[in-house]
């Protein structure tokens, strides 16, 4: 079965806070009994300080789905609207120290409840625009509908654009021939043929301040900045999958980056710091070597400079 | 107190005869069958001694009759493929909706290349028309594939009727027998079954290792050319200690045929009455007056598989379920959408199937145990209200997107 973290069976086997609420004031309610998955969130909010002073939940669902709720009404105890509105699904999550990438959608039912709750507490209207489909890519948790709809939109040809666009297909491959499969079909609505030997589409690197240039034309507080200047582009990328990388220090060709965040444990980190690294050396010209800083060696190696 | 193992069909352990059986051949006769030497001379004997024991448990009336393959998933679509070789004028297949993956997926393959499937629909219990069957045994049929007992439900189907039909038609019969073989008697020399699946592991012998039955005279085509093994039908160095294994397990299954039938089923409509009697709102699903003696398919309204297998299993026991969440899908079992098993039931499916090991006392324990985790998961459940469910349960509960 699933390999749930202890803290996933820990809200599963006791789960808090379960029930309907007679004086609730916000109730939101999504998912649906044909996905096998449906959650209600009731919340009873304070109206002068806008605090969620209770929140309970009825879950119908997997044992993810019933801890993800769990740990939801856990999470946005105490918390003003705004605050619990800023709560993503990621952050479900990292609550619950992961989710097996099958399981992420148990999360982002949690955050849609919580969003149409509040919705219904304001008397607005609440409208879900996340449609599912089924799982193509595990090693990023990416489904059918979101590489179609960027195949479409993007006007995407190869499996390397759907993986520059989605990340799908980008770790161990094994969803490359699923990929080809909705990009065959894709294409035929389109009246096209997908080609196999297609060259993938370019793709346009950020501007960055300084134009790449071989390392010797370069002073060393140059060579620096730019290295910073790399690490920066890529950040809002690492903290939408709930991640963060941080530049700790340059050691000739040898660049030590501090991973935090989703990126820190999961098996991605070795990914992540294999594509800063390929994003360093072209951006520089040179050879770089990108390696956690928790395998930096001692001080007084570290003055050595190169 | 130890746990217990009510999930035979997903596997069985081995009986511990035959691994006793398999021991030598890892250690002391471990040559190639092909050698001459001695350290392959004995297997030889002993892959011919585990071929008849297979050919008695089938009443198959060659021994050459018995093409060893690695799993049961290999002989599946090595039946379909050799047939679609053989007679390539012919580009349709018929199957039906239950079937297992390793002839579904296969299925689904061969009509992006152009074949024509028909798949046979089942009613709510999970049974075939034969007259809408009738109509499709056309001479474009390359061959039909229905499986003798379904895995998730244990619903059997009339193969050797089906199988008559179509050799009256001139078309070639395979059925995916894995879940039967051990369980329902067989006598293949009296049938018209052209070609038969089955897997080791699910009667007490080791993963790894199946069987294709294919009667003497049948059209065949291999899927693995190389060398001459298994007559040139299916190259490559045999796995002799799970074929000696096998062997065992078949002999073993022949003399607990009876034990299966009367015994085994005996617990097993004890633990169904048990659950059915404690439990309000749950029904088995498939054909209970047809089906294998060792399995039940209970469907637990309102509530979802794989919470009840995860409580299942902090109390010891291991079950299985066609939700859609066991299997990271997001619809559940095809079995129970093809038996229009309704989606408030269909998430709540577990299968309990039994073997010649449980006990009674296993089975009381198991009784005792379902009914509170139907409560706590019912408590937690939106459709479910303080004494049943909601009336209207999928218009009560009516979520803005579904
Ligand atoms: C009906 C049926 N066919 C085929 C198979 C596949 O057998 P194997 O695991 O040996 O490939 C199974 C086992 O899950 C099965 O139940
Ligand atoms: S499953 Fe998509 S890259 Fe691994």
């Amino acid at each position: 079965m699933w390999d749930y973290s202890d803290k996933v069976k820990e809200h599963f086997f006791a789960p808090r806070n379960v029930g309907a609420m007679e004086d609730a004031n916000g109730v939101g309610d999504v998912g649906s009994i044909s996905c096998g998955d449906a959650l209600r969130l009731s919340l009873k909010v304070d109206p002068i300080s806008e605090v969620i002073e209770d929140a309970k939940f009825q879950t119908f669902g997997c044992g993810s789905a019933i801890a993800s709720s769990s740990a939801l009404t856990e999470i946005i105890k105490g918390m003003t609207l705004d605050a619990a509105l800023a709560v993503t699904n990621q952050d479900i999550a990292n609550y619950l120290d992961g989710l097996p990438p099958e399981k992420m959608h148990c999360s982002v039912m949690g955050r849609e409840a919580l969003q149409a709750a509040i919705a219904h507490y304001r008397g607005e209207a609440w409208k879900d625009d996340h449609e599912e489909g089924a799982l193509v890519c595990k090693c990023f948790a990416i489904d059918a509908v979101l590489i179609e709809n960027t195949i479409r939109s993007n006007h995407l040809h190869t499996v390397e654009d759907v993986t520059n666009y989605t990340k799908a297909g980008g770790g161990c491959s094994s969803c490359h021939e699923g990929i080809e499969e909705i990009l065959t079909r894709v294409l035929a609505e389109r009246g096209e043929v997908f080609d196999p030997d297609a060259a993938p589409a370019p793709v346009e690197p950020d501007p960055l301040p300084i134009a790449a240039s071989g390392q010797s034309s370069m002073t060393n507080l140059q060579r620096i900045r730019r290295i910073e200047a790399v690490i920066e582009s890529i950040r809002p990328q690492l903290r939408m999958d709930g991640g963060d990388a941080e530049l700790v220090e340059v050691d000739g060709n040898s660049i030590y980056v501090k991973m935090t965040g989703a990126c820190s444990g999961c098996s991605m980190a070795a990914m992540t710091v294999g594509g800063i690294q390929q994003r360093l050396m072209e951006e520089l010209g040179e050879f770089i070597r990108v390696i956690p800083a928790e395998q930096m060696p001692g001080t007084e190696r570290r003055s050595a400079h190169g | 107190m130890g746990d217990i193992y009510l999930d035979n069909n997903a596997t069985t352990q081995c009986d511990p005869k035959v691994v006793e059986a398999m021991l030598p051949y890892f250690l002391e006769q471990f040559g190639n069958p092909s050698s001459i030497h001695s350290f392959g001379n004995g297997v030889g004997r002993a892959i011919a001694k585990a071929r008849k024991q297979i050919q008695a448990l089938l009443g198959a009336k060659h021994d050459s009759e018995i093409i060893l393959t690695s799993c049961g998933t290999e002989s599946d679509n090595t039946a379909i493929l050799s047939a679609l070789k053989c007679f390539p004028g012919r580009k349709e297949i018929i199957i039906t909706t239950v079937e297992h993956p390793a002839v579904l997926a296969l299925c689904a393959q061969l009509e992006k290349d152009g074949y024509r499937i028909h798949r046979l629909a089942v009613d709510g219990k999970g049974r075939l028309d034969l007259d809408e069957y009738r109509k499709l045994l056309t001479p474009n049929v390359a061959i039909v594939s229905v499986m003798w007992a379904n895995n998730e439900t244990g619903t059997l189907f009339p193969v050797e009727e089906m199988a008559a039909m179509a050799s009256a038609a001139g078309v070639q019969f395979h059925t995916d027998a894995v879940q039967a073989v051990g369980k329902v008697p067989i006598d293949l020399k009296n049938s018209a079954i052209d070609m038969l699946s089955l897997s080791g592991h699910k009667l007490h012998a080791p993963k790894g290792i199946g069987v294709l039955y294919l009667k003497r005279g049948a059209r065949f085509r291999p899927l693995l050319r190389g060398g001459h093994q298994e007559r040139g039908r299916r190259a490559g160095t045999e796995n002799s200690a799970s074929v000696v294994g096998l062997g065992k397990a078949c002999e073993l299954a022949l003399e607990h045929i009876e034990y299966e039938n009367s015994q085994v089923k005996a617990l097993r409509d004890r633990l169904e009455q048990g659950i059915l009697s404690q439990v309000p709102n749950c029904f088995v699903t498939g054909d209970p007056s047809n089906r294998l003696p060792n399995t039940t398919n209970i469907a637990f309204e309102y509530i979802e598989g794989e919470a009840i297998l995860m409580l299942l299993n902090k109390k010891g026991i291991a079950a299985s379920s066609g939700s859609a969440c066991t299997s990271g899908s997001l619809e559940p079992s095809h079995v129970m959408r093809a038996m229009n098993i309704p989606y408030t039931a269909a998430h709540g499916t577990i299968r309990f199937s039994l073997s010649r090991y449980n006990t009674p006392a296993e089975i009381e324990q198991v009784i005792a145990a379902v009914p509170p985790i139907a409560a706590e998961l019912r408590r937690l459940s939106p459709y479910w209200g303080e004494r049943g469910p909601l009336a209207e349960p999928e218009n009560a509960f009516a979520p803005v997107y579904g």
